[in-house]
């Protein structure tokens, strides 16, 4: 294994080779030669590479990750050979395991540490506890312990050290490093004893965080022992000791085991050294080392196995990706290491790039291959809740490492909607009469139907009792109801009862447990009486705080065992104390037809490729819906799992020999409770595996050691194995499965692989023909696992244990806080005041308890009934206020926008600005909103209710349910528009403004105020498309080239000029746009009017367009521009050069038409003097045949010279003059 | 009136390699005196682009351009009257607006230091007075009052037929009576693609349910052809999804009579799926 890893340190083979190999059986194609002569020589140890690799990474990191031992682990041997190292005194995996799965192995682990630390390779005695010593048999093979290597984090590996006697070189140049590590700790021993405590709170979870509490000051130091709650979850229910007193044990059994090295360690004369060498890292961890990426040694080596070990990761050749995750941040996060790198000078450049020389020699290594992996894995990180993000984002050492992945975490984070909620309000509410199965008729006798009916009373009488003691220390399950319990059961004679009962049982189960807060146990049980009078709302928020309160309380690190959460455990309680075989066949059968039914559920599919925003509220509704199913089929698989192996587990270790072979043969022939293996096989061709697998694994994990040899639930672990190891997250492509569908199941699995009971050669030596999982290939083409179902919200719920990622994460800030100035947040506490005056608060709480009970005697269909109306009416009323309310703010808005506008002139002011103004004269009425609404909701409801419920419906209850539909739809309604009104408000105000600003812009024609046609328009006028058109003909022909028979009739321009009055007048038809080219092209024909080019057609003779023909079309065009074009008319066009020029062409020249049309044109006030002069003006400069440069300067001169204020009767007599312009031209 | 499959490429087949001018559109109402002028021309317009998508990519190589811009000077200098760029579109079978384009921006590469901006010289076709140089600006001009498939006026008939459909098509939809929310209402519900018009209330037409209408002004492209082979005028996909098209709309020839206009159905591809099928309403003329 060492010889992979040293071949790769030394890039004979690269790491795409490596992983194939580890990957495949076969080597591929792809590899080299050279490659391939150097890796199929080790072909052996294919298999063992990679819990070698972990193993290798946990021993490297041993000494940085405070809890482990302080140097690598020796064999005793090695250690002794250099006497001047502070021995190995393996303080082995063991410990380091533990600190995995502390609650439960608090005691044990502490108890069999000993041992343990000692060989390292023996199986410990209860289920929980084995976990940390399975896999011992590869370990044989003289490598480290393969199986464990998934299992172990901080492990030292010294456990499988000793067995290392290959000859492997680490061991001996670590030696080198060792005086320093022995050089550190008389110091600190010396003057801090207590540090001796150091290595115990390594059972404990919150590791990382303890030590800066744990040791500074004795009081905080008994902090932990506020987490029993933690630790009474331990999967099976054993009370375990507060914290402080499992801390005094652990030190009782350090003693002891210090005893033991003293009698046994080769080097036993310092033992105190070595065990106060980790301390400083602990009592230092105030001012942690900070990690600089500039002072990483030997970069390649780490960027190398990163790549190798992020490749395991993401081939899923790792047991379970949420624990390497966590390892790896374990290194972002290391705090300090045990031995100061400075001091460690002699370590020669010359071993630095092989296995000889530690991997990690700094903090700056560790943080540095950290991110490395990190970087790889950014697709798992930008999937984890936004918590998480943002506690990486935040993370100083990522920023300086890695910018760009710190910056794509900021975007994930910033993008990231998924905000995670493990507690919800509990709900403990007893099972409701139902008619259909609860009546006489599904009774045998009267006798059974009314012992039936005390049963229920007891069940409910028990369950209360639970509710209000189970947290009082001291009292037990077993002695408080035990009896009870047993004398209930035992009245339940006929086979029937038992079916009701377990109905009861199981639908009781379903209620309580299924939402996450059931599984967190009534968090607020102390005092339910008074939070409920707080109100849904201040309780929403007090539960938001208890969770963050909570917040670092563990689940039980990366890999808790299975446990009974909450209201669970009372179940599993009550199942136990009843023992009743009948009960458990009843509820066995119970639970797997029910699972059956839910996992044959037609869950709504989806086609992929929606990816439309309206149907997110859809998405919403039939994800919640498949959070429901499977969080039920987890829960009844589990009771079920639990049930069923219930009579074959025990604390004693797992047979071995002859009595194991004896106890398959007989458990083979038991029928397996539920075929899983089919419906397991069913649900991967039908592509459910999103839906049968987290439930399977749930009933799996109660499985005893027997089960995964027997051949029926080892094909199954096949299977499942598999899928693992197909689920390649980075794999993304049509018809497969959706990222967060895959994350689940991995985090499901690799959780399962974690389990005790599971054997891990299961997963390390599994190796089936192929590892490419195929799929049926009649599969339908879509299955839920091609649907997005998955939420976080739903991973985190199935898996909290990923919530220990962020946890350490959070851990580290608020233990770098002191120095960074620290991201947490404190709790501000305010008072909040609602927008509007609300009722009581007690009363409120009253309230919603009387209208609980009010429904429960009454039949389902009127709550559903008065819920449909009270969410309808909401929604309902929110609709109406945004039409009449907001519309009419909006509204003001624009007057007042027109008025800022009209004030501040064109430009108005920045829209930003006119915006905030705008908002701040506005938002205030929005308070207006909620007494409308409240008026709204008392105005609506009441009706639809009366008009839903039967007629029959007795006075009371129909006002009791109007009375309740009212309070609920206003309760929505307000709540939505208390929250909301404001952000509405100034989204639409801002629509208006950007809308009115838009229409100012660059549209003038928009501006002015538009006259519509009249009342009596029949719309009869010609359309526009079709004037353009005609016009754009006339254009065509004057402009040429046309035939010698081609020409308009002067009739047909009179026309054309009369139907494009009818189009302006009557605008129905007429758009902005074609009015512009209307009025360009009318523009255009003037100019060729003036300029005589119209082509006439009609007696040979008269080619040209009469004189008086031509005026009289102008006159039309004049009154067209006055009067009836509403745009601007580019009417400079006329004295454009070219349409001037239009003039040079003719001969004889003739200039009093455009004389005329200037004269007119400032007549009729469209164009002002100046303007025209402006264009004549610039008419000069332009090029111009001599004559027609000099005619041009005489009309302008002649233009010029008329008075500014001609008189109507001169203007008259003028016309009749002989063209003047011709006479100059002829002159 | 309807314009069945066959009149269509009948009349299709008489427009290939015929230039877009006044002169093709005269002589084709010739042969087809039945039909209306904007029928006509809305196919010629259609068949046209076709044409010119197919060939467009030969007009625009550097070598291609540089030739039409030595031809064009050359023809000037001989006579700046004539109609040389017109002559020269015709005769390389190319657009004459399209070819006013191609020589104008080859002018002002040459003029001006900085590479002309495509606003400029849109607006300069638009307006040729603002062109520099007075010769170009007229056999611009020329070229595109001549051209009766491309160039800004043709683009701005098309959008006002685009725009007068529409108004009348909420006319005849007020006038049944038919409840509806039109593009700019759907774009105010967040809409990103609308059609037209949706019906509130779907109706009933021939049989088949109606939820949307759209109106196009100008007749549907290729892909609709293939899709539709029968020689009817109504066609339907009323099966989402099973439209061959895969761009959106699609639509089929269709001609209106004198009172109705002319309409033609599509149903909508998957993409879309937020519309039910709906009617492609088909205006080319009144």
């Amino acid at each position: 294994m060492a010889a992979v890893l040293e071949s790769l340190l030394r890039e004979e083979v690269s790491v795409a080779a490596v992983v194939r190999w580890i990957a495949r059986s076969t080597q591929g194609s792809e590899d080299n030669a050279g490659e391939a002569a150097a890796l199929s020589s080790l072909r052996a140890l294919r298999k063992e590479f990679v819990p070698f690799l972990l193993n290798f990474l946990r021993e490297q990191s041993s000494r940085v990750l405070p809890q482990g031992p302080p140097t690598p682990a020796k064999t005793p041997g090695a250690s002794a050979a250099l006497p001047g190292r502070p021995g190995g005194p393996p303080r082995g995996s063991r410990g380091a395991r533990s600190q995995l799965f502390p609650p439960t192995e608090a005691q044990s682990t502490a108890a069999e540490a000993p041992l343990a630390r000692r060989g390292g390779r023996r199986r410990g005695p209860g289920p929980a506890r084995e976990r940390g010593g399975r896999g011992l048999e590869e370990g044989v093979s003289g490598e480290s312990l393969p199986g464990a290597g998934g299992r172990r984090l901080r492990g030292s590996g010294s456990p499988s050290r000793p067995s290392l006697t290959l000859s492997d070189p680490p061991n001996l140049s670590n030696l080198e490093e060792f005086p320093p590590v022995g050089s550190v700790p008389p110091g600190p021993t010396g003057t801090k004893p207590s540090r001796r405590i150091n290595p115990t709170p390594v059972s404990e979870e919150r590791s990382l965080s303890k030590p800066k509490t744990c040791f500074t000051s004795p009081p905080i130091s008994c902090v932990p022992s506020s987490q029993p709650s933690a630790l009474d979850t331990s999967p099976w229910g054993l009370g375990l000791p507060p914290g402080c007193r499992s801390l005094q044990e652990e030190r009782e059994m350090l003693r002891k085991e210090r005893s033991k090295q003293l009698q046994q360690s080769p080097t036993p004369t310092c033992p105190t050294p070595e065990l106060g060498s980790p301390l400083p890292s602990r009592t230092g961890s105030l001012t942690d080392e900070p990690a600089d990426p500039a002072r990483v040694s030997s970069r390649q080596r780490l960027e190398l196995v990163a790549l190798v070990y992020s490749s395991c990761i993401a081939e899923n050749l790792v047991p379970n990706l949420f624990l390497e995750l966590f390892f790896v941040f374990q290194l972002l996060t290391a705090r300090r290491m045990v031995t100061a790198k400075d001091s460690d000078p002699e370590l020669s450049p010359a071993v630095l790039d092989s296995l000889e020389s530690p991997l990690f020699q700094s903090i700056h290594d560790c943080v540095f291959f950290a991110v490395q992996v990190l970087e790889c894995h950014f697709q798992v990180l930008s999937n984890l809740d936004k918590g998480t993000l943002k506690l990486l984002a935040e993370n100083e050492r990522l920023l300086c490492f890695s910018p760009a992945l710190q910056g794509r975490l900021r975007a994930a984070y910033e993008g990231s909607v998924a905000k995670v909620s493990l507690v919800m309000p509990p709900s403990t509410q007893a099972v409701s009469f139902q008619p259909e199965t609860d009546n006489r008729a599904n009774f045998s006798s009267d006798r059974a139907f009314h012992t039936f009916k005390k049963q229920r009373d007891v069940f409910y009488e028990v369950l209360r009792e639970w509710e209000d003691h189970h947290e009082e220390p001291g009292w037990d399950f077993e002695k408080g109801l035990g009896s009870r319990i047993r004398a209930m059961m035992g009245q339940l004679s006929a086979a029937c009862s038992h079916s009701h009962f377990v109905r009861l049982f199981q639908k009781q189960l379903l209620q309580m447990c299924q939402s996450p807060g059931g599984a967190g146990g009534t968090v607020l049980g102390e005092a339910p009486d008074v939070l409920s009078m707080l109100g849904a709302d201040k309780l929403g928020r007090l539960w938001r705080l208890q969770e963050r309160l909570m917040a670092p309380q563990s689940s039980g690190g990366p890999c808790p065992p299975p446990t009974f959460p909450g209201c669970q455990g009372f179940f599993r309680d009550f199942i136990l104390s009843a023992s009743s075989f009948q009960f458990n066949q009843h509820l066995m059968d119970s639970l797997s037809l029910k699972i059956q039914e839910l996992n044959g559920l037609a869950l709504p599919q989806h086609e992929p490729n929606d990816e439309d925003g309206e149907s997110d509220v859809d998405w919403q509704g039939e994800r919640k819906q498949f959070a429901v199913v499977l969080l039920s089929l987890r829960l009844l698989a589990k009771f079920l799992g639990f049930v069923a192996f219930l009579p074959y587990r025990g604390p004693e270790p797992p047979p071995t020999g002859e009595l194991q072979d004896s106890i398959l043969a007989l458990r083979s022939q038991v029928p397996p409770v539920l075929d899983v293996r089919t419906l397991l096989q069913r649900g991967l061709q039908a592509r459910r595996a999103v839906l049968t697998v987290p439930w399977l694994v749930e009933f799996l994990s109660f499985a005893d050691h027997v089960v995964p040899l027997l051949e029926y639930y080892r094909d199954i672990f096949t299977l499942l194995l598999r899928l693992h190891r197909s689920l390649v997250l980075s794999q993304e492509s049509e018809g497969k499965m959706c990222f967060l569908n895959k994350l689940l199941l991995l985090a499901v699995l690799g959780w399962l692989f974690q389990i005790p009971t599971v054997p891990e050669d299961l997963f390390f030596l599994e190796e089936g023909p192929s590892y490419a999982f195929e799929v049926d290939t009649v599969a339908p083409e879509h299955g839920l696992d091609n649907a997005p179902v998955v939420d976080q919200q739903l991973l985190y719920t199935c898996c909290p244990y990923i919530g220990e990622l962020r946890k350490l994460l959070a851990s580290w800030v608020s233990g770098s806080s002191g120095r960074s100035g620290g991201f947490m947040r404190k709790i501000t506490p305010t008072t909040t005041t609602s927008l509007g005056a609300q009722p009581s608060q007690t009363s409120q709480g009253l309230q919603a308890q009387l209208a609980q009970a009010f429904f429960h005697n009454q039949p389902p269909s009127l709550r559903r009934t008065v819920e449909f109306v009270a969410e309808r009416i909401g929604s309902n009323c929110v609709k109406h206020i945004k039409a009449t309310l907001v519309a009419d703010l909006v509204r003001q808005a624009e007057s007042l926008l027109q008025e800022q506008l009209v004030t501040q002139g064109e430009e108005g002011g920045d829209p930003a600005q006119l915006l905030e103004i705008l908002c701040s004269q506005l938002c205030p009425h929005g308070a207006q909103a909620l007494a409308l609404g409240r008026e709204f909701c008392q105005r609506k409801s009441p009706g639809a209710v009366r008009a839903l419920l039967p007629e029959e419906t007795p006075a009371a209850v129909l006002s009791s349910a109007e009375n309740i539909a009212v309070g609920l739809a206003t309760e929505k309604a307000c709540a939505w528009l208390s929250a909301n009104i404001t952000a509405l408000i100034r989204r639409e105000v801002k629509a208006a403004v950007s809308r009115t600003l838009r229409a100012q812009g660059p549209e003038p024609a928009a501006r002015g105020e538009r006259r519509g046609c009249s009342r009596a328009c029949e719309h009869h006028a010609p359309l526009p498309s079709h004037l353009i058109s005609e016009i754009k003909d006339v254009l065509s022909l004057a402009v040429g080239p046309r035939d010698p028979d081609e020409g308009v009739s002067p009739e047909h321009l009179e026309q054309l000029l009369g139907q494009l009055g009818q189009t302006l007048r009557c605008r129905q038809f007429l758009c902005p746009p074609a009015e512009q080219h209307l009025a360009k092209c009318s523009v255009e024909l003037a100019s060729l009017l003036v300029a005589d080019q119209i082509p006439i057609l009609g007696p040979p003779a008269q080619y040209r367009l009469e004189r008086g023909q031509a005026r009289r079309l102008l006159h039309m065009l004049l009154s067209l521009w006055k009067e009836d074009f509403q745009g601007p008319v580019p009417l400079q066009l006329l004295l454009s050069p070219r349409n001037v020029g239009l003039l040079a062409d003719t001969r004889p020249r003739e200039w009093d038409l455009l004389l005329f049309l200037l004269r007119e044109l400032v007549e009729k006030g469209l164009m002002g003097r100046m303007e025209i002069e402006a264009c004549l003006g610039s008419l000069h400069q332009a090029q111009w045949p001599g004559d027609f440069a000099e005619e041009l300067a005489t009309l302008s001169n002649l233009f010029l010279a008329e008075p500014h204020l001609p008189e109507p009767q001169l203007r008259a007599c003028e016309l009749v003059q002989p063209n003047r312009g011709t006479v100059l031209a002829q002159s | 009136m309807i314009l069945t499959k066959a009149q269509y490429d009948e009349i299709a087949q008489c427009l290939v390699s015929v230039p877009p001018t006044r002169q093709s559109l005269r002589k084709l109402k010739q042969r087809f005196p039945s039909q209306s002028q904007a029928t006509l021309l809305s196919i010629f317009s259609q068949e046209y682009q076709k044409h010119i998508k197919r060939t467009h990519a030969k007009h625009h190589t550097s070598e291609a351009i540089e030739s039409y811009y030595q031809r064009y000077l050359n023809g000037v200098v001989k006579n700046g009257a004539a109609p040389v760029l017109l002559d020269l579109a015709n005769e390389v079978d190319y657009a004459p607006s399209l070819m006013a384009r191609l020589i104008l921006e080859r002018f002002l590469q040459e003029h001006e230091e900085t590479p002309p901006s495509k606003s400029i010289i849109n607006s300069m076709l638009r307006d040729p007075s603002q062109i520099p140089d007075g010769v170009l600006a007229n056999q611009v001009y020329q070229c595109i009052v001549n051209d009766c498939c491309y160039g800004p006026l043709v683009d701005c008939i098309k959008h006002a037929i685009g725009h007068e459909h529409e108004v009348l098509l909420r006319d005849l939809l007020l006038e049944k009576n038919l409840s509806f929310l039109d593009e700019d209402q759907l774009r105010a519900k967040g809409y990103d693609k609308t059609p037209d018009f949706i019906l509130q209330v779907p109706v009933a037409v021939e049989g088949h349910i109606i939820h949307w209408i759209e109106s196009k002004a100008s007749f549907g492209d290729e892909c609709s052809h293939h899709a539709y082979l029968h020689d009817q005028f109504w066609s339907y996909w009323n099966r989402d999804g099973i439209s061959q098209c895969s761009s959106g709309w699609c639509g089929t020839p269709g001609l209106s009579d004198s009172s109705a206009s002319a309409t033609q159905s599509a149903g909508i591809t998957g993409a879309r799926k937020h519309f039910l099928p709906g009617i492609f309403m088909k205006c080319v003329c009144k």
